[in-house]
């Protein structure tokens, strides 16, 4: 019963319920990439509780990214789905994303979706994420959606695209 | 400017300044964006395209959170839509070399170059600012104005050290534009307030690193620096060119004829 599934989370004060907000969270796709979650993107900043209202700061990853928004109503939709009630989402700009709070499983994630995840050094060569070469030529820094840039592999030829270091 | 902790020289400016000078920098964003917006559809490659889109998007990104910055200090509730929708060109603080028309792909990479590299200058000296929320949509775009500087600078050098044809076209551009240039670092009477409570940067100091990097693409590019013209641009105090006013007659159309629409 829906009334049910909204009352339970009252009894679950303090860590128990973050816990369950976190793991909602780890739902919550990239409507661009939707193999990573939000928490695997690093762009939750806090889970907290301001009286009864939950609140979910979050930090954009480019400023016109267009995916933002969605996110923002996506979370709010996943956390009142899951009982957890209506939360607020939360713009957190300072200190802006960097490609670093990337999680270790979101760039297993990416590899595997055929996106070379963002170099750890600046020098770093980009690998091809279906060959696993290191012979790639940059098409345009400027790829299909803010974050990415366009690649080409010049040992398999394959194109693929390349998660921004910022 | 003082770091960013000392926030009692922010309460010294008066809001109306602090939203004016606000303005400036959102408006030169959105404009800037609207005219890269233009080639959407036309540019001689996808992958340019794509990337002028792209570009446009930060522009416009960073505008929106400008816009909304200055909308809460003007503090009459006009947000982003009505700041960016409902002013008419008079009311537009930008910069005049934004709302130059794009002309050929040359031209709008050297409006977009020389913009870049002030941009770069400006976010990286409001990440100091003494306004912690200035600072910090600095700080943001200050990343990605480091990637769109990359690229303006990239094509610059290839299309002034391409071929006899690209590099009249690149040269002649630079040659029209640059008059433009000068309004960018001469402070008026806003730049020197904002300047004064270490709020905004003084704008003369920002010249020679900015004309550092500018001459060093230039000589990669074999393109010749044009001569230094003083000229009495005032985009950013409401006069414009005539050109501001046609580009805001199609960017604005739709929300002034169904006002409130959504979709």
């Amino acid at each position: 019963m829906v009334t049910g599934t909204l009352a339970e989370p009252v009894r679950h004060r303090g860590l128990p319920m973050e816990e369950q907000v976190w793991s909602v969270l780890r739902s919550v796709m990239d409507p661009e990439i939707p193999v990573l979650s939000v928490v695997d993107l690093g762009i939750v900043r806090y889970v907290r509780r301001d009286g009864t209202r939950l609140r979910v700061g979050i930090t954009p990853t480019y400023s016109g990214c267009p995916a933002t928004e969605v996110i923002g109503r996506a979370i709010r939709d996943a956390l009142d789905r899951n009982g957890l009630g209506e939360a607020a989402v939360d713009t957190v700009l300072s200190p802006p994303w960097t490609s670093e709070w990337l999680s270790e499983e979101g760039r297993r994630k990416l590899r595997a979706f055929g996106i070379d995840p963002p170099a750890r050094q600046p020098a770093q060569p980009v690998t091809c994420p279906r060959c696993g070469r290191r012979n790639a030529e940059c098409i345009s820094e400027f790829g299909s959606t803010p974050c990415k840039a366009h690649y080409r592999c010049c040992d398999c030829l394959e194109p693929f695209d390349v998660f921004k270091c910022i | 400017m003082t770091p960013a902790s000392s926030g009692s020289a922010v309460t010294l400016a008066p809001a109306g300044s602090r939203f004016r000078h606000v303005l400036r920098l959102a408006d030169t964003s959105l404009v800037l964006g609207q005219r890269l917006g233009e080639w959407v559809g036309h540019a001689p490659a996808l992958e340019e395209d794509l990337a002028l889109a792209n570009i446009a998007l930060d522009l416009i990104g960073q505008a929106r959170l400008l816009l909304t910055y200055a909308g809460e200090l003007e503090g009459r509730g006009r947000d982003e839509d009505a700041l960016a929708f409902l002013r008419d060109a008079p009311e537009f603080l930008n910069a005049s070399l934004a709302e130059q028309p794009n002309g050929d792909f040359g031209q709008s990479i050297v409006r977009q170059f020389l913009l870049d590299a002030w941009q770069r200058e400006m976010y990286e000296a409001l990440s100091r600012s003494t306004d912690a929320r200035l600072a910090e949509i600095a700080a943001k775009a200050l990343k990605e104005t480091r990637y769109h500087l990359r690229f303006s600078a990239g094509w610059l050098v290839r299309l002034g050290d391409g071929t006899a044809q690209s590099h009249a076209r690149v040269q002649k551009a630079l040659d029209a534009l640059w008059r433009f240039t000068d309004e960018l670092f001469v402070p008026d009477a806003l730049d020197e307030q904002m300047a004064a409570c270490g709020i905004g940067p003084d704008l003369a100091a920002l010249r020679p690193r900015w004309e550092r990097h500018i001459e060093a693409v230039l000589e990669e590019a074999t393109l010749e620096r044009p001569p230094a013209q003083r000229y009495p641009w005032h985009g950013k105090r409401g006069v414009h060119t005539e050109h501001l006013g046609h580009m805001l007659a199609q960017m604005q159309h739709l929300p002034r004829t169904f006002p409130g629409a959504t979709w």
